[in-house]
């Protein structure tokens, strides 16, 4: 079976290999990708959409339509995530890991024990709970708020610098990652709860597709931003801006609930109750 | 032997891609654990993705972004001064896709662990078979 595979790879290797013989060598300017479409973005991104950032202005004008599939695929994800994992009857009697703070001890309530009221001397930690390091912890947290601001950087500024609405949207949603890792899941779910998480999701899909529909109802085509010019007062290019803007703040908020939601179901397992 | 050379000084770019693929393509074939499976699959993703970003590339260009762009064009634009912005386009979305589906392959391997158990292949289906 091994010997077979590989030689099948071989083969494809070999094919593939003998393939390239016809490209255009690396870093050719006269390359076929490189001489139809991609000379009229670049020429014309300034005064067709006022973005100096090309790779944005494909993104988001040129190739609106490309781009709001692709949020909805990774909407999809994540909701394929939730339905094929998240467990919504709770087995309530599975052994549970108490913390008393005053004492420092750390009790075990077995199948059918009763379990300690809500207060402040008892604290949960997870059934397969280490020791954990205060350090990492604290240095976590006092990161996070950066990481998250950083990311609502890389989003506004995805105009003129390297950055956008997918790039911030998976940076807002490993923050929460990282916070979720280092103190523990239920801390995470206490900050976004999953029915917020969720409704970031479709909430980030529905602005882009609700950008596209203003333009509609405005006269124009689909995600034509120009007839945003009607309502922000502002001349067709410099609207085709903001509809970029609009798009890409629906885009990084679909993305971070997505990336958060496939996390808090794949570390617990759908329980949401003891992940990582 | 000079023409060969040649070949791949011009074209190496195409090599490693090629090379990458054929490495994920043989992990999804013969690996017996369905994680291993998942990664060789995302190692294939990976490979396009490189694929697509050096046909990007031109030499003597720089990054897709318009220098001095925000007065707006005062001066002309050449296509030749910039890398293509088209693949990294593609690529930018192909990336946060893949990690899409990397969480439901995950999430479907999370399920079929608690139905069978195990995550190697044969496992489950002998398995499969006895029932």
């Amino acid at each position: 079976m091994k010997a077979f595979a590989l030689i099948i790879v071989i083969l494809c290797a070999g094919l593939l290999i003998y393939g390239t013989s016809d490209f255009p060598p690396w870093s050719d300017p006269e390359s076929p990708a490189s001489t139809h479409v991609s000379p009229y973005y670049i020429e014309h991104t300034i005064e067709d959409t006022s973005v100096p950032n090309i790779v944005t202005s494909v993104l988001a004008d040129y190739r609106g339509f490309d781009t709001m599939f692709e949020t909805i695929v990774i909407f999809t994800a994540g909701i394929a995530c939730f339905f094929l994992l998240r467990v919504t009857k709770r087995e309530d009697h599975e052994s549970r890991l108490y913390h008393h703070l005053v004492t420092g001890v750390t009790l075990r309530i077995k199948e059918g024990g009763k379990l300690p009221d809500e207060s402040e001397e008892f604290r949960r930690v997870d059934t397969e709970w280490v020791p954990y390091s205060l350090i990492i912890k604290i240095t976590c947290r006092l990161i996070v708020p950066f990481i998250m601001l950083f990311a609502l950087y890389v989003i506004a500024h995805g105009h003129h610098s390297p950055g956008g609405g997918f790039q911030g949207g998976v940076i807002i949603g490993a923050a929460m990652i990282l916070f979720a890792i280092s103190n523990d899941l239920r801390a995470a779910i206490l900050r976004l709860s999953e029915k917020m998480a969720t409704f970031f999701c479709s909430a980030g899909v529905f602005i882009y597709a609700g950008t596209g529909l203003l333009c509609l109802l405005l006269g124009l085509n689909f995600l034509d931003y120009g007839a945003l010019a009607k309502i922000l007062f502002t001349d067709p290019v410099t609207a085709r801006s903001h509809g970029i803007l609009a798009v890409e703040i629906g885009v990084g908020i679909a993305v971070m609930g997505v990336v958060v939601s496939i996390y808090y179901n794949l570390s617990s397992a759908g329980k949401h109750d003891e992940g990582l | 032997m000079g023409d060969l050379a040649k070949e791949f000084v011009t074209t190496y770019n195409y090599w490693v891609y090629i090379i990458l693929m054929m490495i994920g393509l043989y992990a999804v074939m013969v690996k017996n654990n369905l994680v291993k499976k998942i990664i060789g699959m995302n190692i294939v993703q990976t490979a396009i993705i490189l694929f697509f970003i050096s046909i990007g590339a031109k030499r003597g260009a720089t990054i897709p972004i318009i220098a001095h762009g925000h007065n707006g064009g005062e001066h002309a634009v050449h296509a030749a001064d910039y890398i293509n912005p088209l693949p990294h386009v593609l690529m930018l979305t192909a990336i946060v896709v893949a990690v899409a589906t990397l969480g439901v392959a995950l999430s479907l391997a999370i399920k079929i662990y608690q139905e069978y158990g195990t995550l190697e292949e044969d496992d489950i289906r002998t398995q499969t078979r006895e029932e």
